[in-house]
Formats: structure tokens, sequence, C-alpha cells
């Protein structure tokens, strides 16, 4: 086989202060240049989505007095899939007197993680973690509250402190609508504009520097020249690169992708994490999968057949013959391991035989224990909204049958790499949210990805890019600069192209023929051969897709087949990525499974001499190989160790 | 199954529309509507027609975005549910079903199914939050909120903006969506600083909007997917009208 | 857009929607319609002239008209006292006050009040059906093509009658006023005593059924008026009290049908004379 990627030069994250991890943080904030008040509405940002990361960074950058232009696919900010996010939020509060500190959930999220994460990010997250939950309640987001009208807290997977935020079961929803409300109220005051309906195609680097976006009005078909002093990128993961996922149909890679062939490294991209307790597939139509919250893992219990193959009614099978096998074999965590155990767990059991339901991809889901010991009613009031969701998915009661749920792909820990200041490779671009790769190292634990969210735009983002816009003045620039006009001939040509094409095949059949690809051989268990199978699977599609897609319309109108033919060339892309860094990486390491690294009891082998790096995909060109840059990690607080949830 | 979906096909804002008729077959009753929609278009698009525009997003029925008149439902014929979670279980074999964009004023139609909803965001942004810049909150034990509160506030904050209260109301009016965010904010104690000064502000921009004023009906919390009470409204009313006689807060 | 943009109009539609737009005009110009211009009000003016505030102006003089209509059953009532109690009553009442009051001032002065509150129900009802009008391109509820469901999910029969049953009771209270407060028109034979009035004109079949629609017209108005009423107030606080809400506007509505229906029946039965 051909080489599939060179070795280039190593990176190293130059921006976190040396020092203490405890006094890192405050010394940067001291360290970094600031702007006089005066001379921010002066300076442009450009952030791109309207996620958690995303509103809350341009509300506070709004608040701060720079000028914000965002930008968002859908049709108001209020609907970006930070809205899905059902369990709750991590803060280091230590309200219950747990023995929660920010160093445990540093620690926690590390280990979590399997030591591939930052240490300095990490703990920066876990320090910053309080300060979000004193501002979500102040903008009003009504987290659940006890009697005495204290916040209530829960237990996530992966920990054994209650430090879980939540409220019901639509954290991501009440949360997002916080950071909505803030923004909208800047939009008010004038500092942000907010443009709907809007999608980025392409980044404008002038100068080495970040400095604007082509972007399509989805409504007209408009291509649009948007240049400022500095570019965010929030625009999420890339989950739907497997087609199905419980990412909204929307989600795509397109901006990290375009910002990436622009010079950004793209790091870890085979981290993906796969979550237990999803709804199962129904059939072949089915357009997305739909989470049930981890959390209901806290009062649910898994548990399958003892007899392969057994197809009798979940209530005719009497508790001997049952296997709560996640209870059975972590008896120190049982139903609440992290997610990445659970679901290579449940994805072992149906290899074996045991799984339950339509094709035997699934396992059960049981709270008959839990509403007998609390009642219904406190079931009820805890999951409502999940268990409603799931009877109108499935038919099904779960209050009276036990849910069927399987592992699905949820969301992803790689992305475009940062450094300390959340910076990418490209001075000028800045990455927040789940579209970098920062903090989860190789598996996030759950209520995390909205702490991270919030922390990157509430905290982290608004305290350094100040440094980056007063130590880089650039000259004005505008639409006729020949970048924005070689920017935007690109994006002109790249949909001349897909219209030009008119070929047989729907997008969304290449869509899902791709999401099948990489979910048979880079999703839940990775080995090489697959891997080197799937490059060459994923590169005879894509040259299909380019010849025989059929796009119909044309691009100055609503065109939908436009839009997501663009966000599925470049998942093809993305695809071919994700595999050769996961066949680059010969260990096994939290969501990352390489069947040829495997304990003797099938636990994941971390190779920590070989792989304790982050590795940062540099992209060379359209048809040569990708350049690996490995960030070393270097644990100077934590000690490597096997993670053990037994 | 096979199922005929009679839908108002319309190329742009300033086209004129109609109801078209397509037959769709092999429908699973697993499928959502919209699932059957996707089957709908790839039909076209082998045909080599333009494909019906709808909006849709998170398919799980938190976004918002999905719409859709279903039989002159918003939403469809099951309660409590989003057209996005709307199984095609509900309907029987030889159905036609009439499919519609949300029909206002204040939307107007984009493509097809789709609308523009910016309007309900002018009312946040009229006065729809708490004013609390990022970092100067107190600590988030330093005010308790009684149970009771914070579940209020909770039932009115689950409101997806989706705008079908206001595709259902007879008037055309936007009031359970308006008064669901003033109620979320107006029962937290961190929200009563502004909560007067924001009925009004909300009120205001939801009647420049175009929308029309509640006449009680309750259409709107019957088609509502998240089940938004009626009272809102009525709380909303009250906050405007003791605002009125004060001088600005 | 347009009208006939938003989907094809059938041309009935759209001379009503014509005959909207110069209402429009002319309420626009009486009660600062046109919002665009409000931007330069301040919150609280632009308030003022808010649906809200329409509506709470509509409850009020509503819950006026209420408290009218139910001394006014009591008084009809008195029919059974006989010609003497009747029309005793009905002299009485131009009494009230006196000498501080001049004879039928307390009558006047709540005539004064009935009527402002009359023009003030009537006028704020324009003003909003126009612009309910305007926000569903003039078709209300029936702005869909399809034909299933056009009274919705839950819609009652009361609650979207409220505009035409407005006008037929308006139209009622005129030929009301004519017929047995002004005297001008009378069916039956006119009479200077109250009590024959009503006596001579409940004797004709016609001038019963009249009644008897306006008042089921009355009861359907006043069953949702009353509870929208109240939660246009801002009294709709839980859905206990919607329920609440509810109950009392169907008692308080029988009431007044059945005791304005009672003494035009049994005259009309032979059992006054």
């Amino acid at each position: 086989m051909e080489q599939l990627f060179t070795v280039g030069e190593p990176i190293q994250d130059a921006k976190a202060p040396a020092g203490p991890l405890q006094d890192q943080w405050e010394a940067r904030r001291f360290g970094a240049k600031l702007i006089n008040p005066a001379n921010r509405r002066k300076l442009s940002v450009i952030m791109v989505g309207t996620g958690l990361a995303g509103a809350s960074a341009a509300a506070t950058l709004g608040e701060a007095g720079y000028h914000v232009k965002s930008f968002c696919y859908q049709d108001s900010p209020r609907r970006a899939h930070s809205i899905a996010a059902q369990g709750g939020i991590n803060a280091a509060k230590n309200y219950r007197n747990d023995g929660d500190s920010i160093r445990r959930l540093f620690y926690d999220t590390v280990k979590g993680g399997d030591y591939r994460s930052r240490e300095s990010n990490v703990y920066r997250l876990a320090e910053v973690s309080s300060s979000i939950i004193d501002q979500c309640v102040a903008q009003g987001v009504p987290f659940a509250r006890d009697y005495g009208g204290l916040l209530d807290t829960r237990s996530f997977g992966g920990v054994q402190v209650s430090r879980t935020f939540y409220a019901r079961g639509q954290t991501g929803q009440q949360l997002l609508l916080g950071a909505y409300q803030a923004l909208e109220r800047q939009v008010n005051a004038g500092t942000v504009e907010v443009n709907t309906r809007h999608e980025m195609l392409e980044l404008i680097v002038i100068n080495g520097k970040a400095r604007g976006v082509v972007v399509r009005d989805l409504v007209s078909g408009t291509l649009e020249t948007h240049l400022a002093d500095a570019v965010v990128l929030a625009t999420g993961g890339y989950s739907n690169v497997y087609y199905l996922s419980t990412n909204a149909m929307g989600c795509n890679t397109s901006a990290t992708w375009r910002a990436h062939r622009k010079g950004a490294l793209f790091a870890n991209p085979c981290f993906t994490q796969i979550h237990p307790t999803c709804i199962p597939v129904s059939g072949e139509h089915q357009s997305k999968l739909t989470l049930m919250s981890e959390s209901l893992r806290n009062d649910g219990r898994i548990w399958v057949p003892v007899k392969a193959g057994d197809t009798r009614a979940p209530g005719d099978i009497p508790a001997a013959e049952r296997d709560y096998y996640l209870e059975r074999q972590y008896p120190a965590f049982g139903n609440l391991v992290p997610r990445d155990v659970a679901s290579r767990a449940a994805k072992n059991q149906c290899d074996s035989g045991h799984g339950v339901g339509p094709g035997g991809r699934g396992v059960y889901l049981d709270l008959a224990d839990a509403i007998a010991r609390l009642g219904r009613d406190a079931i009820e009031e805890k999951y409502g909204n999940l268990l409603d969701m799931y009877q109108k998915i499935t038919d099904e009661d779960p209050y009276r049958v036990p849910m069927r749920i399987y592992p699905a792909v949820h969301y992803t820990m790689g992305g475009l790499w940062v450094d300390y200041d959340l910076e990418s490779s490209i001075p000028g671009l800045f990455v927040i949210g789940e579209a970098n790769y920062s903090d989860h190292g190789a598996n996030r634990l759950g209520a995390s990805a909205l702490m991270q969210g919030l922390a990157d735009g509430y905290f982290i983002l608004p305290n350094t890019i100040n440094d980056y816009l007063a130590k880089n003045p650039v000259a004005a620039a505008d639409s006729s600069h020949p970048e924005a006009v070689k920017a935007l001939d690109t994006v002109r040509g790249r949909l001349e192209r897909f219209l030009s094409i008119n070929g047989s095949r729907t997008v969304d059949s290449f869509h899902k023929e791709l999401g099948a690809i990489v979910w048979e051989y880079c999703g839940m268990e990775r080995n090489a051969e697959g891997l080197e199978h799937a490059v060459g699977l994923i590169r005879a599609l894509k040259e299909e897709f380019w010849t025989d897609v059929k796009v119909t319309g044309v691009n100055e109108e609503l065109n939908q087949t436009l839009e997501r033919a663009g966000r599925v060339g470049d998942f093809f892309e993305l695809a071919e990525l994700m595999c050769i860094d996961a066949l680059h990486r010969a260990e096994s390491c939290g969501s990352h499974f390489r069947t040829e690294s495997q304990t003797d009891d099938g636990e994941a082998l971390r190779d920590d001499a070989e792989f304790a790096y982050v590795a940062a995909w540099e992209f060379t060109g359209e048809d040569s190989p990708p350049r690996l840059r490995k960030e070393n990690l270097e644990y100077h607080n934590v000690e490597l160790a096997q993670r053990s949830y037994k | 199954m096979n199922i005929t979906v009679r839908i108002w096909r319309q190329h742009d804002r300033a086209a004129a529309g109609r109801m078209v008729s397509y037959g769709v077959d092999g429908i699973s009753p697993d499928m959502s509507f919209l699932e059957m929609l996707d089957v709908l278009n790839d039909q076209l698009t082998a045909v080599g027609d333009d494909p019906v525009a709808f909006d849709h997003d998170c398919r799980e029925g938190i976004c918002g975005m999905c719409s859709l008149v279903i039989n002159g439902i918003a939403h469809g014929p099951e309660a409590l549910t989003t057209t996005c979670q709307l199984y095609m279980r509900h309907f029987n074999d030889g159905d036609t079903i009439d499919v519609e964009p949300w029909r206002s004023q204040a939307f107007p139609i984009l493509r097809d199914l789709v609308v523009d909803r910016s309007a309900m965001d002018r009312i946040i942004q009229a006065g729809g939050y708490i004013s609390a810049p990022t970092g100067s909150a107190p600590d988030a034990a330093a005010t308790l909120v009684p149970k009771k509160d914070a579940d209020r506030a909770f039932d009115a904050a689950v409101c997806i903006g989706c705008g079908a209260c206001i595709a259902a109301c007879p008037n055309g009016s936007g009031m359970l969506f308006t008064g669901a965010k003033a109620n979320h904010l107006g029962v937290l104690p961190q929200g009563q600083t502004e909560r007067h000064e924001r009925a009004l502000a909300m009120v205001n921009q939801h009647d420049a909007e175009g929308f029309g004023g509640c006449t009680q009906i309750g259409e709107c919390t019957a088609v509502c997917p998240v089940g938004i009470p009626l009272d809102m409204i009525s709380f909303l009313n009250a906050d405007v009208l003791s605002a009125l006689p004060r001088k600005q807060d | 857009m347009s009208i006939s943009q938003m989907r094809h109009a059938p041309r009935f539609a759209s001379t009503l929607a014509k005959s909207h737009r110069m209402l429009a005009c002319w309420l626009g110009r009486a009660y600062g319609w046109h919002m665009g211009t409000g931007q330069l009000r301040s919150v609280r003016s632009t308030a003022v002239r808010s649906s809200v505030m329409l509506h709470a102006a509509m409850a009020v003089t509503g819950l006026i008209m209420i408290l009218f209509l139910l001394a006014h059953m009591y008084g009809n009532l008195k029919v059974f006292e006989g010609q003497q109690g009747f029309d005793g009553y009905a002299a009485y009442l131009r009494e009230i006050g006196q000498p501080l009051l001049p004879h039928a001032g307390a009558l006047w002065i709540l005539r004064v009040i009935l009527l402002a509150s009359v023009l003030l129900h009537i006028f704020s009802a324009f003003v909003l059906w126009h612009r309910s009008r305007h926000a569903t391109a003039g078709k209300g509820g029936w702005r869909y093509e399809t034909t299933r469901n056009r009274r919705g999910v839950q819609r009652s029969y009361a609650s979207f009658t409220m505009r035409w049953g407005g006008v037929v009771i308006g139209l009622f209270v005129i030929y009301h006023l004519l017929h047995l407060s002004v005297n001008a028109i009378a069916p039956g034979g006119a009479s200077a005593s109250p009590y024959q009035r009503m006596v001579n004109g409940f004797e004709i079949w016609w001038v019963v059924l009249s009644y008897v629609i306006a008042l089921i017209a009355l009861g359907f108005h006043l069953r949702h008026g009353i509870w929208s009423a109240f939660a246009s107030l801002g009294a709709n606080k839980s859905v206990a009290g919607r329920r609440f809400l509810n109950q009392l506007a169907t008692i308080v509505a029988l009431l007044i049908l059945v005791g304005f229906l009672v003494p035009p029946l049994v005259i009309f039965a032979g059992w006054v004379s």
C-alpha cells in the first residue's frame, strides 16, 4: 500500500505559562495584552456557530465592546445542536461536600480521557467550571432545585462524586437559551450582528492571518465575503460523518475542514465518542439516532438475557436468567462506567448473541427497580421528557417494558488543534467548543461537553483573544482583496461543479454509504487491516461521488440538496483522515479501541511510550498524503495509569 | 404503506404557490413524518424534480426547527409532538395527507414549507433576557429559589420556539411564545428587576411584528409540542397591566 | 407580502381584505395602528396601544356590561309582580339618588357609563379584529388550504363566534332600544307603560323569536367573554384557575340567558298578560 501519511516536525503549545498548574491561568491572563474599551469597538470578530460556545463567546465579546458578526446555518441561533444535550453540566462546586474539588474534576477528566489531553487546558477547565454555574443561574437558567431552594446535582458516568447540575432532561436546551438570550441582548445593544441561514464555506487568510469567511446565504444563494480582525469557529463536531449519529441533520465539518485545508492542523480525528444509551436503529429509512441521556444509568440497570438468542419478552425472563453485565464486570462503577467502556461492553454482548430486539442489536436499560424504589412520580420528574420521547419513537412504554438501547456516535473529541489560547495553527483563527480537540483527550466524560463549550465561550476565549488582537493590528481589507476574491471563486467553482455533475445518485445515498463504511471500520472497534481497506473504499466512493452525484436546482435559490452536497463532499475528505489517524495510532485508548491492543480481559491497552501525543495533521494538498505533527503530552501532576473502573 | 401527500409548493418569497399531490410508496410505520418526506425527495430527485424544501434539524423534538401544518393541525394530529417526532404509524395506508407551511403574515414563506421566523428572535431581542454580563454573577447558591418557582420557570422555559402557537392561532397571535419567556424570567428572583420593562418591551415588539392579539381561544396550547399552558399569557397580561402605571424601573 | 402572494385568495376574500384595508386606514388614524411610527413613542405610550391593553379595555367594559345585564335581568323579573310592580320599578329607577341628583340623574350617569363602555368595547374589538385579520392575511383560522380540522383542535363554538356574535348583539341592542326604551317602533302597539310595551311585544311570535336568537348569541358571547375577560386581566394563573374561570363563565352565561328568556317566554305562553 502506498504511503498514507508523512511525519513532520513536532509542535508544542507555546502559550501555557510555566509554573504550577493552579497558577497558569492567572499568569496567562495577566500576561495577555489588554485593549482599551474605547478601542474595542473598532475591532471586529467573526463568530461562526451559535451553540453554547459560539453564542456565549459572541455575547461576551459583545459585552466587552467588540463588534461581533455571528453566523449560523439554522433559522435562529437558538436552534444550534447544543440544545439537544440532555444530562447536565459538571462543575467543581462541591455543594454536596462529597470530596469534590477543582483538582478532582481535573483528575477525573484527564483519567476519563485516557491520558490523551493537555494538563494545562483541563486544569483551567476545572477551574472555571464553578463560574459557569454562577453565570447561568444569574441569566435565569432554571436548574433543578431541591425543596430548600438549593441547586440539585446528580452523578454521571466515570466519576464517584455528584457534581452534575441539570435542568430535568433538557440541560443543554436551558443553557443554550441562556446564552442565546445573552446573545440577543447584545444584538439589541448593537454590538453583535447575527446572520441566520448563512453557512460558512471558506476561510479567508491574508498574509498568514485568518481574516474572514465566505458564507452562502442559504435563502438566496448569494455568496458573501465578510472580513474582520479575527475569526472564531464554534461549529461543533463531525459525528455526522457516520450519517447515523445523534447530531442534528445539519451538523457538519465544512467550517473546520475548510480551515484545515487552509493550514489549520486537525488533531486526533479518530477520537469519536460512541454513546452507550441511544435508541437502536429500527430500519433502513432511519435518518438519525436519538440519545437517551446517560443520566438514566443512575437509576436504570443494564442487562441482557443470560442465554444467547433468548427471544422471550423481557418481563418473562426471571431475574436469575438476566446478566447485569456492567455490574458484574465493573463492580466499583457498575452501570456508571465511562461511555467508551459501556459502549464496547454492549457491543460485545450483542456480538456474542445476547442482544435483544430487532436484529439483536440492543441491550435492556431497565428502570423497574428504580420505579419500585422511588415511585413512578420521582422517575417521571427526573426523566419524564426522555421517556416520553422513547415512547414516541418506539411505541413502547418504558415505565412498563425495559428500554432497548444501543451505542451510537455522539461526540467527537477530535477537532482543530488549538494552543492554550484556543488559537489554531493559523494566527487569528480561534476554535472553541466541540470544534476544537482540546480538553477531552480520547474520551469525554458525561456532562463535560456543556462545561467545555461554556468555559471556552464565556471565560477563556474572551480572555485570550484580546492578546492576539492587541499584538496583531491588521490593515483594513474588504471583499475586493485578492485573497477574498480567490476564496469566493473557490467556493463558486465548487458549487458550480456540484450542479454540473448531474449524475444518477442522491447526495443522501452517498452519505449513507460513507457512514456505513466509517461505522464498520472506524467505529467502536478498529484494526489495521480494516482501516486500510476503509481508506480504499472511501476513495473509490469519493471518486464516484464527484462523478455521479445528482444535485438539482441552481445556486441562486434555497437549495437544500446543494447545501448537503457541500457538507458530504467535506465529510469524504475527513473520513479518510480519520481512518489514517486511527490506523497510525496502533494503541487502544479511550474511545479508540484497536483490537490489536487489548488486555487479557478485553480492556483497552494504552501504549504511553509510543503514543502519548496529540496527533495533529497538516493538509499538504489534494492528492498528497497528510503530514503528522506530534504534540507530545507531558504529565507532571497526574500519574499515568491503566484506567480501571472495576 | 402507500400514501398521497398534497404539499404546498412555492419557489420563493415572491412566487405564487399551490398545493401539489405526490404519491409516496413503501412507507414503513416506523418512519418519522420527515423520513417519509426524505423518501419523497429521493423520488423527486431521481426524476429531476426539485425536492420539497422543509425545515428540520435535530429530529428529536428539541431544536424547534421543524414545522409543517399537517391536515390543518400544526405539528400534526398527535398531541405534545413535534413533526419530527410524529411517526407514520399514526396514519393509514391509502391516506391523503395535506402538508402546508406555518401561515402568518409575520412568517413570510421562503420556499415550499420553509418560513422566516426571525420575528420571534426580535421579540427576544426586545427584552427576553436577564441582563447578566459575563463575570458579574454572584455565587449560584447565593439566592435560594423556591422549588415551585424553579419548576414554574422551567415549565415556561421548555418552549422550543417553533412557532406552532402562531401557526394555529385564529388571530395569528404570538402571545403564548411571548408569555412563556416573560414567565420563565419573571418568576425567578434573578429576573425581577427587569420584569416589568421586559413585559412591556416584548409585548410592544410582538405587536410591531404584526402578530394578532390573544382572545384566549387556547388553540396555541393545544398544538404546543411541549405543552406550554395558556396561563402564561395571563401572566404576561398581568405584568403589562401592572407595569403601565409604574415609572420606568 | 400581499395576500395574493401568500396563497390564491378567492375573490370574496380579497374584497373582504380591501374593506379591511380601508378600515385599517381609518382605524390607523384613529388609534395609531401603524407601529412603525410607534418607535418614536416611549415604551409606555406604545404599550397603551398594545393588543394586551385593548383586550384589557374590552375585558373591563365587558364586565361593566355584565353587571348591567345582571341588574337589568333582575328588573325584568319584576314582570311577575304585575303591571304596578314593574312600572313602579321603572319609575323608581328614575328616582334613585333624588334629591341629590336630578330626576333620572342616576340613570343618565349609568347610561353614559354604559354608552362609553359599549363604544370602547366595539372600538377595541374593531382594532383587534383588524390586527388579527392582518396577521392572518385576512382569513383567520381558515388560512390553510386544507379543509380538514377547520375548527382546530379544541376551539369552542363560543370562542370563534365572538366577533360575529358581537355584531349580532350590537344590532339587537339597537332594535331593543328602539322597541322598549325609546318606544320608536312598537310591535303589538305603543304604550306609555313599560309593562304594557313588553307584554304587547312579546305576544308576537317573531318578536319573541328575535329575542331568543339574540339571547342565545349573547349566551355564547358571555360564555367565552367572561372567561377571557378575566384571563385578559391576568386572573388565569394556573390550570385550576383556568378551570374555575371557565366554570364561572358558564354559570353566569346560563344565569343571564335563562333570566332574560323567562319573561318573554312566559308572556308568549300567556301566563302573564
